[in-house]
């Protein structure tokens, strides 16, 4: 057995310089790694969240104000400065990322499915399926997402999931619109038919011969969509309609502090650039995964 | 083409009608009830009763929305609640500096875009076209309210040279209408990198360069006029998160238009005016994705209608 293992462990050393076509493509790409680099480190900082923080995120320190009752700047025992309450903002943001994540991977995770789903049933279907599916998507593009998104958000009184659910609901019409004119274009080559001539089963057919040709579309449309969900959540956030306070969100941060931000203009730019690492590096990664799969250009 | 273009008015207005029937279910799932609302916690339950009747709220779903329907064909989308006035009154007021702040935009989305991506593409693989790419992922992965928020903090504050925020003189617009401009900036210059990269492989070019043409007078003649022009045409098609992008800026500047009024209306239960309102930016949107359609191959030849 132990012989076995070591055998494998060299055939996997070995097989580094076989690897895929496509990763390698991807680790030649500087762009797309370092999107690697920055989702990882943002997952980094939400897993160890607890370990990182230097402080309670949710206490107010009583030294955390100036004497006249303003936040402090930048500063030690402060790295990022406090807020109008006299909260850790470091403490803050690093808890912050373990929302924008949660709500950003679980709202476009939805998304997908959704996506999927619909884009399947109408591009394999057809017929009646494909009319209702596909109008009802030309109708959802119409409406400015973020304007359905703040209309439903308000309606249904926000908790986390509830953001992450209304995220999904205006963002899944893009990826359904992708996977159904793939699926129409695999329905019409020979091995679909010819599956279905030999009589297997619908279901058996849809996973076994068109689910592989959409996993690359899936895996861009997994991360590249990850960078917009994040930026709906802050957004969401940012206008009191999105995840409520105390629970420390990036938007809301700057939400709470918008009426101090010319004084206090670090409450601003330490949740912003935070947003802006993570929504850019899940799209230097979604991009750089479109390039090394060669997916062609599409929004 | 006159046949495409009835075809694409009949679908767009098809697209207009789902568009008043998931708002009218969606605005209907609302768990306040407006009669309430109007009429204040101390009234009894004979005049919440009288009010709902008043609105027509008593009568089913569907006649509700066909009735809605009729007055929005005749240009009538109800009265708001909250404030004694017909929506569509309210809206007029709003729409002159949205679209004001929308055309801003687009200038600046153009300004920004095009000739980031022109010159990306002409010094394509040097540290130019490497630089001008990151700064357009920049712009598109930027949150606007920080952007919004950083341009007044700078520019408004620290260097007092624009307004912090509000309506009326032509320096108002310009800090709102570049945190819009720079979202779609960073985009243009991806689409316009790509065209022009496109067009400067095709043969004609290279025979105008074989020829001697002039170089300069290769890339405006030849190249621009066949790369650029229908990446123009594809503003219309990019209107929806543009108009997402407007309710952020205009709450971060104060600025006075349609997002503002959804906003407000949301917060007060206001349903006729976020009906109202959300139809009206669904209509832009639209009527952009319809013009693109029909200028996109009026600008490039070889696509037909169809």
């Amino acid at each position: 057995m132990a012989s076995g293992s070591a055998a494998k462990a060299v055939g996997r050393g070995s097989a580094v310089g076989r690897a895929p076509k496509w990763v390698r493509r991807f680790v030649g790409n500087r762009a797309a790694v370092a999107g690697l680099i920055g989702v990882l480190l943002v997952l980094f900082v939400s897993i160890f969240a607890p370990l990182l923080a230097p402080h309670d995120p949710a206490k107010q320190y009583f030294d955390g104000l100036t004497l006249e009752g303003f936040p402090l700047p930048p500063e030690r025992p402060f790295w990022f400065g406090t807020d109008l309450l006299g909260r850790d903002l470091l403490s803050r943001v690093i808890y912050g990322a373990r929302i924008s994540l949660i709500v950003g991977v679980a709202a476009n995770g939805v998304a997908v499915l959704i996506g999927l789903m619909v884009g399947v049933a109408a591009g394999y279907f057809r017929g009646v399926p494909e009319t209702v599916l596909m109008r009802i998507t030309d109708v959802m593009t119409a409406f400015p997402a973020l304007i359905l998104a703040i209309a439903l958000a308000a309606i249904l009184r926000p908790s986390l999931w509830i953001v992450a659910l209304v995220i999904a609901l205006v963002n899944w019409v893009w990826i359904a619109r992708a996977v159904y004119a793939q699926v129409l274009s695999i329905g019409r080559r020979e091995f679909v038919e010819a599956a279905g001539a030999l009589g297997v089963g619908t279901f058996r057919t849809l996973v076994k011969h068109i689910l592989p040709h959409l996993v690359s579309t899936l895996m861009v449309f997994g991360t590249l969509g990850i960078s917009t969900t994040v930026l709906l959540e802050a957004s969401l956030s940012f206008l009191g309609v999105g995840v409520q306070p105390p629970t420390p969100s990036w938007g809301g941060i700057i939400n709470e502090s918008q009426s101090y931000f010319l004084n206090a203009p670090w409450l601003v730019v330490f949740p912003g650039v935070s947003i802006l690492i993570t929504s850019l590096s899940f799209n230097l990664l979604g991009e750089g995964l479109r390039d090394a799969l060669d997916l062609s250009e599409r929004r | 083409m006159i046949w495409y273009l009835a075809q694409r008015l009949l679908q767009a207005v098809g697209v207009m009608l789902g568009v008043t029937v998931i708002t009218f279910l969606l605005v209907f799932l609302l768990p306040a009830d407006p009669a309430r609302m109007i009429a204040g916690r101390s009234a009894t339950p004979a005049t919440v009763a009288s009010i709902r009747s008043e609105l027509g709220l008593d009568r089913p779903l569907p006649v509700q929305y066909v009735s809605y329907v009729k007055g929005l064909v005749t240009g009538k989308m109800g009265r708001s609640y909250a404030q004694k006035a017909e929506v569509t009154r309210l809206i007029r007021a709003r729409l002159l500096p949205t679209v004001q702040l929308a055309l801003a935009g687009i200038v600046f989305e153009l300004l920004i875009g095009l000739p980031a991506g022109i010159m990306a593409a002409l010094k394509r693989g040097t540290g130019v076209d490497q630089t001008v790419m990151a700064l357009a992922f920049v712009g598109v992965s930027a949150p606007q309210f920080v952007v919004g928020l950083l341009l007044i903090y700078f520019l408004s504050y620290l260097l007092p040279i624009f307004p912090l925020g509000g309506y009326g003189t032509p320096l108002h617009v310009i800090l709102p209408a570049i945190t819009v401009g720079l979202a779609g900036g960073g985009w243009y210059a991806r689409v316009t990198r790509s065209a022009m990269i496109e067009v400067l492989r095709q043969d004609y070019v290279r025979t105008a360069r074989a020829k001697g043409v002039f170089p300069t007078k290769v890339v405006f003649k030849h190249v621009l006029k066949n790369a650029v022009l229908p990446v123009v045409a594809l503003v219309g098609l990019d209107i929806g998160v543009f108009m997402g992008g407007i309710v952020i800026v205009e709450s971060v500047f104060g600025w006075p238009g349609i997002g503002q009024m959804i906003w407000q209306a949301i917060q007060l239960v206001d349903i006729p005016v976020i009906m109202g309102g959300v139809i009206v930016t669904a209509l832009f949107v639209v009527v952009g994705n319809l013009l693109a359609d029909i200028v996109y191959p009026a600008l490039d030849p070889r696509i037909r209608y169809s």
